[in-house]
């Protein structure tokens, strides 16, 4: 698996906090350990908040990518 | 003016000194609970509940600025009764006057994510061994887990608050930029490779960074509370001085010994510690018991 090709993908631009984080919690749950999701989100409140709590929730961002008013992250799933 | 032949045997400065706190009413009184950090058992909640139910003449309760549960309304006859009943389950009643208070806490690190320092842990020591120490005034303190300081410790005689101080290492960091976002203060800039630069005087140490860092390349290099002392709300409102950072946790209690002792020995009768700080000066203060724990 490249770092680069994600297993599935979020589009979470204009979901506020905390939504944002719940749905991409629950997306995780439904894949498999060691899979790539991507998550698209706003820069600001969404960029302080959500990479945060995957890392509390124990998931790797593996990289992140700046796009115009927002950015990607790439999250590996860690069980 | 007159009073009931009952209230007439009874001294309202004692009173007072227990925690019940004469209202507008005659012979009725605010009965105030010690409730250190705010924080109340919830089957010891149902049974207060029950017990202000019974010896309420009015029917409510208040939740104090300072966390604490009063019973509005109580006879003063009941007095006696309703200490006995709180006293069956625990439950103290607090103090008022030139006196330690009860100390206040934010939740604290045990259930909130922004929480560095375990601030209900350390009032409720804080609490068992100064509560109620004869003072020239009223003697505030308390307790914020994190630089956000829900409890407000620069308005209080005594204040600490959870601090993180961040360090950096460049072996595990992917250039990310993420702790450029976490970071509010601007102390944190990314560089050209993604990097941090890191400007340490914009710094409030409260860990944001270490929190967003997905590869734990910035982690805590050490955990401790920020100090401050002097602070009071009121008529005249007076912002605490800022007199350290760091102080290790084990070191809180003699923290507090030093500064009761200074404020006893410097202060005057009805006299709070920042008007003795104004009288005579901070760097007293610094010299005399802060310094020491600095160079420590």
């Amino acid at each position: 698996m490249s770092e680069n090709v994600a297993d599935e993908k979020i589009d979470l631009r204009g979901v506020l906090c905390p939504i944002n984080f719940v749905k991409t919690k629950l997306k995780l749950e439904m894949m498999e350990n060691e899979q790539v999701l991507e998550v698209t989100l706003d820069d600001g409140e969404a960029m302080r908040n959500v990479p945060r709590s995957i890392k509390e929730e124990g998931h790797k961002i593996i990289k992140v990518e700046k796009l115009d008013g927002g950015y990607k992250l790439f999250i590996k799933k860690s069980q | 003016m007159p009073e009931s032949t009952d209230a007439e045997k009874v001294d309202i400065n004692e009173l007072k000194s227990g925690g019940f706190i004469k209202q507008n009413q005659k012979d009725l009184f605010t009965v105030r609970l010690r409730v250190p950090g705010g924080r109340l058992d919830i089957d010891k909640m149902i049974k207060i509940a029950a017990v202000a139910k019974k010896y309420s003449r009015m029917g409510y309760c208040h939740l104090s600025l300072r966390q604490a549960v009063e019973i509005i309304g109580v006879h003063i006859d009941d007095f006696d009764a309703l200490v006995k009943e709180l006293a069956e389950f625990g439950q103290p009643v607090a103090s008022c006057g030139p006196r330690v208070r009860v100390p206040t806490a934010c939740g604290g690190c045990e259930y909130n994510p922004h929480g560095i320092m375990d601030t209900q842990k350390k009032a409720l020591e804080v609490d068992e061994k100064y509560f109620g120490i004869n003072c020239h005034h009223k003697f505030k303190m308390a307790f914020s887990g994190c630089p956000i300081d829900c409890n407000r410790t620069t308005e209080m005689d005594l204040g600490f608050q959870g601090v993180v101080e961040p360090v950096w290492e460049e072996d595990p960091c992917t250039g990310c930029t993420l702790c450029e976002k976490a970071c509010l203060e601007g102390a944190i800039v990314a560089a050209e490779d993604g990097k941090p630069i890191f400007y340490r005087e914009k710094c409030v140490y409260c860990g944001d960074c270490i929190k967003a860092c997905p590869t734990d390349a910035w982690t805590a290099k050490r955990k401790g509370w920020a100090v401050r002392i002097g602070g009071k709300h009121g008529r005249h409102p007076r912002e605490a001085n800022d007199v350290m950072l760091f102080l290790p946790d084990e070191k809180v209690f003699d923290f507090i010994e030093q500064t009761l002792d200074w404020y006893k020995r410097n202060g005057k009768r009805g006299e709070r510690i920042g008007t003795t700080i104004d009288r005579i000066g901070i760097e007293k203060y610094r010299k005399e018991v802060a310094r020491p724990f600095i160079t420590a």
